[in-house]
């Protein structure tokens, strides 16, 4: 039997939602969300890992959606862009990347912004160098990325402002 | 509501109708940033297909031949078609354009057939239920090959030696042009300065994070067409498919939702994307097709290869006197249709110089045929070479005068009142502003400062430079670009501009959204034009079977072109809305304006009739209106520039680099843009079109490059290889305007989306080399790598 259409069951937490499916063995995590629940917000750029395109939340950390099989995310709680934006968890990053035009095409968007939202879980006040530096694997070809720094950077201010610090 | 949101911040201003100019936000970017767009491969169509191409290995080679026996047995297999069937079905084109004379380019089908002529070339196509399945089953399609030898060195391609790549031709000559004016030779010999310099420029490519992608729908019962397409010219597609699939074109139907990046990549017509569209005629049935990154690489059309000498005469008060240019440039095998891959060598010729006030010009262009993968218009075409060309020997007879680079060129830039002008290579300019511009930049960067801090820092071995770039940029073109030379492709768009019973206004335009933020500028230009607030409109693009007939989106035209056939539809149907009005309300029309979705007394700006109110009698009620009165709450514009061949920008841009003597590498330190692109519409969004486009120059200039194997094997066709400008590699950039407004049109608004890209490479050059003075050293192959300073330096 070809090894490439073995199949394996797996059962997952999707967006707060739980999935079961049977999925071939070699299907990527990106692959999966798109083709199999068609939540296409998660977008393919390179299928390396380098573009960072299908960044999606798997178990709270950020992951490249092609370097994972669906396999390995059985049992796993995974967020795309439609859950984060339904629950409101990046809308701030949201209204800040629209408000400074930080995207243009918008087809890196959705990975920039889950990136972001990492980034500044983390560290909720870095320095304009230190955003360039995180999202260096989130390749952006419209902007220029100076946008998206700023977009980064305001909420990050606008957040230590409202907490008081 | 947190602190960005927009929707208060776009309504709150402080009058009606005041949208052009201001920094609005942009109607679809919401969607976009909750993943809520619909880029091509999220469409699913039932029974749709999906197709594998099986690609020539070789650069250049004769299919033996094919044998797929195995492969249809493969899970999923639909059809597995080769050249020979496919060529059945679609008519073969040709990449040339009678404008662009002697030019020449062998017919060219979807799939090759008998002979590929370079490394990536589609040869079968594998259509499965699955792209995987697809996948697999063109791994094991068996084809026996004879290689040829191949033509790869441009330098050597017009060789009597070298191998023919088309049979029919005698050389592997695709088009030459010459320009003289005369006077070339005297002027050099009684310059007090000649000064000669070669510049490589290697194969780049655009780099869209959306790959190209088509899904296909034939309906055999209406012998119709439709086509979801990332493209940036749908009524182009429509034209091409039409004609070259032998459907009718009103049957015909190009679709072209959310694209993720286009830069002039998605413009061409590709082979494989041919393929698709016919492949779904011959199965009946929707295909899709999604380039991944290594067809995109192998196959997207790459740009520049261009090996070119500039000769420069001055006097010895730095006065130009003439400009002499010998440009070699290797296009791949084919010329592309239907644009041709001769306009970026013409645009080299037409542009070289182009900022400086000289009467001698000479130009040389040869483009030859090689194996490897076609290149063709890419964002800027020309631009870069042609400024980094002029720019770079501007700086090196400045240097040889001993004179400031900025003050040659304050003495030489053509005079801010002595237009219009008619430029040697036979460009006419309506009006620029380059001295305004050079003012404004040395201001903007502080540039006697930086100068002092350059040289302070010398003394400390810390080597940082300047480099300056003046250019000018073909905008807003007229059908002088392609309708003169056959192509079909429209010079002219349309808006039609709708009043809904409810007062809202759909405007519907033929120019694309690409993500530059086209349908954010025509909902300002729309709401201003009909005196209505932004969310009260709705703008469409993107579909042939919807919109008005258009060129789209390309040669920075979107905004000027589109947004004057927006502004002309919103002020008829303003000017349609008080025939209405005056009817209802039995005042003279003279008395009212529309402002702020109603219409109003002029004069005080009290409210007479709010737009909806419009709207429900014109639409619900006519009964109450005379009796020979008919509302028309629908009207179309359409706009062609016509007084200029191209409607010119200019501008100048600097940039300040550190280099590593040691190491080689560069750090891009500031950038600075100054550019007049006449009204500017949005600034937000103009200077992130202008800041985008720098930071795809310095891709250009430092990191990008399609290299190849002495076999002709792209080396570096993945993202992991092939580097473009990650966020550590754009330094901040500093924009700043001077607004001309053309004045062929009411809008007054050029072109924006190209002058980033057209002279970043030129400044970041400048600034290198400028970097590298005490040393002696210069850098003349882009993209400028460590390992090329070092060599420059004798390093290594």
């Amino acid at each position: 039997m070809n090894a490439a259409v073995e199949t394996l069951e797996i059962s997952l937490t999707v967006n707060g939602d739980r999935v079961k499916r049977s999925v071939p063995a070699r299907l990527n995590l990106a692959d999966f969300l798109r083709n199999e629940l068609e939540l296409t917000g998660t977008h393919v750029g390179c299928e390396h890992g380098v573009c960072g395109a299908c960044t999606v939340r798997v178990d709270g950390e950020i992951v490249r959606g092609c370097l994972m099989f669906a396999v390995q995310a059985d049992g796993c709680a995974v967020d795309t862009v439609e859950g984060l934006s339904d629950s409101r968890e990046i809308e701030e990053l949201q209204s800040a990347f629209v408000l400074y035009n930080a995207l243009q095409c918008g087809f890196c968007t959705p990975g920039i912004l889950i990136a972001a939202q990492a980034l500044l879980r983390d560290q909720p006040n870095p320095s304009r160098e230190r955003i360039r530096e995180f999202l260096s694997g989130n390749y952006c070809r419209c902007t220029g990325y100076q946008a998206i720094v700023d977009a980064i950077e305001a909420v990050a201010k606008a957040r230590q402002a409202r907490s008081g610090r | 509501m947190s602190d960005f949101d927009q929707t208060a911040q776009e309504l709150n201003f402080d009058g009606p109708n005041s949208y052009v100019g201001r920094s609005v936000t942009r109607p679809n970017a919401r969607r976009l940033t909750q993943g809520r767009g619909q880029y091509v491969d999220d469409i699913v169509l039932a029974r749709m297909v999906h197709v594998a191409y099986v690609r020539s290995p070789h650069a250049h080679a004769r299919i033996v031949s094919i044998d797929s026996k195995k492969a249809a047995k493969m899970p999923g297999v639909a059809r597995i078609v080769t050249g020979a069937e496919i060529a059945m079905v679609v008519k073969p084109y040709v990449g040339v354009l009678t404008h662009l004379a002697g030019m020449r380019s062998p017919p060219q089908y979807p799939l090759a057939v008998e002979v590929a002529r370079w490394q990536g070339e589609p040869v079968v196509a594998v259509v499965a239920s699955s792209r995987a399945e697809a996948e697999d089953a063109a791994e094991a399609v068996e084809i026996a090959w004879e290689e040829l030898p191949a033509a790869l060195d441009a330098e050597r391609a017009l060789e009597p030696r070298e191998p023919k790549i088309h049979k029919e031709f005698d050389s592997n000559l695709c088009f030459q042009r010459t320009i003289d004016t005369g006077g070339v030779d005297a002027a050099m010999q009684s310059a007090h300065l000649v000064v000669e310099d070669t510049l490589h420029f290697g194969r780049h490519t655009g780099v869209t994070m959306e790959s190209r992608a088509i899904v296909a729908d034939y309906n055999a019962a209406e012998h119709s067409l439709t086509v979801y397409h990332a493209t940036q010219a749908p009524h182009m597609m429509q034209d091409i498919f039409s004609r070259h699939l032998n459907i009718p074109e009103a049957n015909v139907r190009v679709i072209c939702k959310d694209v993720g990046g286009s830069f002039g990549i998605k413009v061409h017509v590709y082979a494989d994307e041919m393929a698709t569209a016919a492949l779904s005629v011959m199965l009946r049935r929707p295909v899709k097709f999604i380039a991944d990154r290594l067809e995109s690489f192998l196959t997207d059309i790459h740009a520049r290869e261009h090996k070119a000498t500039v000769r420069l005469a001055c006097r010895k008060d730095g006065t130009i006197v003439g400009f002499d240019l010998d440009d070699l440039t290797a296009i791949g095998p084919y010329s592309v249709y239907p644009r041709t891959s001769g306009i970026e060598g013409n645009q080299v010729v037409n542009l070289v110089g182009g900022p400086y006030a000289h009467k001698a010009y000479r130009a040389k262009m040869n483009v030859v045929f090689t194996n490897k993968n076609v290149t063709c218009q890419y964002r800027a075409v020309g631009h870069p070479i042609a400024v980094a060309l002029t720019e770079g020997i501007v700086d090196l007879a400045a240097g040889k005068l001993g004179m400031d680079p900025a003050e040659f060129r304050r003495k030489n830039l053509i005079a801010d009142d002595a237009y219009p002008y008619s430029f040697p290579s036979g460009l006419k300019f309506e009006k620029l502003s380059h001295h305004q511009c050079l003012d404004k930049l040395l201001a903007l960067m502080d540039y006697r400062g930086l100068r002092a801090e350059q040289a302070a820092l010398r003394k400390k071995n810390i080597h940082r430079g300047i480099g300056l770039a003046a250019m000018i940029e073909v905008t807003n073109p007229s059908p002088a670009f392609y309708g003169v030379g056959g192509a079909r492709i429209s010079a002219q768009d349309g808006a039609t501009v709708r009043l809904e019973p409810t007062g809202m206004v759909t405007c519907l335009v033929s120019v694309t959204e690409q993500g530059q933020g086209t349908e954010g500028v025509f909902a300002q230009v729309c709401a201003d034009a009909v005196g209505v607030t932004i969310d009260k409109v709705r703008v469409m693009t993107g579909d042939t079977g919807v919109t008005p007939y258009g060129g789209g989106t390309w040669a920075s035209r979107g905004a000027g072109i589109g947004g004057e056939a927006v502004l002309q539809a919103g002020k008829a149907l303003r000017s349609n809305i008080l025939d209405i009005a005056a009817a209802v309300l039995q005042i003279d029309r003279a008395t009212l304006d529309v402002r702020a979705n109603g219409v109003v007394d002029k004069g005080s700006g009290e409210e007479k009739l709010p737009l909806q109110e419009v709207g429900r009698i014109g639409y619900f009620r006519p009964d109450t209106l005379p009796m020979k009165f008919q509302s028309e709450l629908t009207v179309t514009r359409h706009y062609t520039p016509r007084e200029y061949g191209f409607t010119f920008t200019n501008g100048i841009q600097a940039s300040y680099v550190e280099v590593d003597t040691d190491t080689g590498f560069v750090r891009l330190l500031r950038h600075w843009c100054v550019e007049d692109c006449g009204t500017v519409i949005n600034p937000l969004l103009v200077d992130e079109q202008i800041r985008g486009g720098i930071v795809q120059g310095i891709g250009a200039a430092m990191l990008e490059e399609c290299l190849y194997s002495a076999e002709g094997q792209l080396l570096n066709g993945s993202l992991a290889d092939y580097l473009v400008p990650m966020t550590g590699d754009a330094p901040d950039i500093e924009i700043a305007h001077v607004v001309t407004p053309t004045k062929q049109s009411e809008l007054g608004a050029k072109g924006v989306g190209e002058a980033g890209t057209a002279g970043a490479p030129g400044a970041v050059m400048n600034a290198i080399n400028d970097a590298l003075a005490p040393f002696d050293a210069r850098v003349c192959v882009q993209p400028f790598t460590p390992e090329r300073i070092l060599k420059a330096l004798g390093k290594i």
